[in-house]
């Protein structure tokens, strides 16, 4: 019998799980190299020939090269491992918030200084669909 | 005997580091974050623990994703500070008490928590944020005041050990350190949380009320506090605050009467809750050494 993902009805969220880990595994761990210097010299020299040495899939390596930080989430990222490419260019954790909610910047640290977002309205996936929200 | 005292509980957001080691503290954005560590910074330094016991996980730093130990114990002679992609903090290097650690962590197994042995460690911000918060700002030349055993907890890939584990985890590591001969005070560390969460689109979920709920059912229901659901955690607390089942490997090694010493909540810390508590046995209150 499979294991019930009683947390796939959660808007806005992957949760990642061992499916996850293993679809993002090559990808995972070309974003956890980026965290040391020498690492990151060659990436920035040469993205393409850097990222021949993670046989990742065609889809992951151009959400890498896009920097579609939603995306490699979709294709079996972790943040804690996309930050480090994140970290890489510069872009901290609520700069990267700012780019995956669509908020921008400004309007997500604005939310964050009054409190967040409110779980009101943002716990079950049908409350998103129902104001149109994905 | 060594004895375990007190527990803390306390967040590790890195940009708490970041702020500490920018000189950022009192910007009108952090003063009030860290205002509410000055009363823990005095009570530490009367506590003088000779060891902390520090629960907390690695964000994908040392533990790449070639292994994921549900739980480990650093076993090393020191830990440093590990680069996490913007170069390593500039904290001391963390030394342990390796004999307690072995003791530690021979004396888990048998107690039928096989965790895994870290003999070679770097240590990243959730390590070293909650001592930067508790000890304050100390350099690459200092020494932190105590010794400091990790304990690191897998919470980034699903699933984290249940609260219940976690709970009785932290029964088993009292039981580990009153068997060590040495007298010693021992504090215990959770780290991680408190709601946040750092991915995707509902990035930024926050949930204080969940949050103060949390922290008060540390005193008055703990037990019934470690049974709560990990879908619980993600969608109240967001994807990331499932961190918060390391608090319960804290609040299982205490006593089961336990006082509040002293608490602080603030909103924000970049994307999440800051929340800190300190839990003292009831009957060491008053207690000299
Ligand atoms: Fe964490």
């Amino acid at each position: 019998m499979a294991l019930k993902k009683d947390y796939e009805d959660i808007p806005g969220t992957l949760v990642f799980d061992a499916d996850r880990g293993r679809e993002g595994y090559h990808l995972n761990q070309f974003c956890i190299s980026l965290r040391l210097q020498r690492n990151r010299d060659a990436f920035n020299a040469d993205e393409g020939a850097y990222l021949d040495r993670y046989p990742m899939t065609a889809e992951q390596r151009k959400a890498v090269v896009d920097r579609d930080w939603n995306r490699l989430l979709e294709l079996g990222g972790n943040i804690y491992y996309t930050s480090k490419l994140g970290a890489n260019d510069g872009i901290t954790f609520q700069q990267l918030a700012g780019l995956m909610t669509g908020m921008g910047n400004e309007a997500y640290r604005k939310m964050m200084v009054d409190g967040g977002r409110s779980p009101e309205g943002n716990r079950y996936q049908h409350e998103w669909d129902e104001k149109g929200e994905n | 005997m060594a004895r375990i005292t007190a527990g803390v509980g306390c967040s590790h957001v890195p940009a708490i580091g970041v702020a500490m080691d920018l000189g950022k503290t009192d910007e009108p954005y952090w003063a009030p974050c860290f205002a509410g560590f000055e009363k823990s910074r005095e009570w530490i330094k009367e506590a003088r623990p000779d060891v902390i016991v520090l629960v907390y996980n690695d964000h994908c730093t040392v533990f790449d994703a070639s292994f994921i130990p549900t739980f480990a114990l650093g076993c090393a002679a020191e830990f440093a500070p590990a680069d996490e992609g913007w170069g390593p903090r500039p904290v001391p290097v963390v030394r342990n008490h390796q004999v307690m650690a072995s003791h530690i962590a021979q004396s888990l197994i048998l107690d039928e928590f096989d965790i895994t042995i870290m003999n070679e460690m770097e240590v990243d911000h959730g390590l070293t944020v909650p001592l930067s918060l508790m000890f304050g700002n100390l350099g690459v030349d200092d020494e932190w005041p105590c010794l400091v055993i990790p304990l690191c907890v897998n919470v980034v890939q699903y699933p984290a050990p249940t609260g219940n584990r976690c709970y009785n985890l932290g029964k088993a590591v009292r039981r580990a350190v009153e068997s060590f001969d040495e007298d010693l005070d021992v504090v215990i560390f959770g780290t991680g949380g408190m709601s946040h969460q750092l991915q995707y689109k509902r990035a930024g979920l926050i949930n204080a009320e969940w949050d103060i709920q949390f922290m008060d059912r540390l005193t008055s229901d703990p037990v019934g506090l470690s049974q709560t659901p990990h879908v619980e955690y993600l969608r109240e607390a967001g994807s990331e605050g499932v961190e918060l089942v390391m608090w319960h490997i804290m609040r299982g090694a205490l006593d089961d009467e336990v006082e509040e010493v002293h608490r602080h909540y603030h909103v924000p810390a970049s994307n999440t809750a800051v929340g800190h508590i300190i839990l003292a046995n009831r009957r060491d209150l008053g207690a000299s050494r």
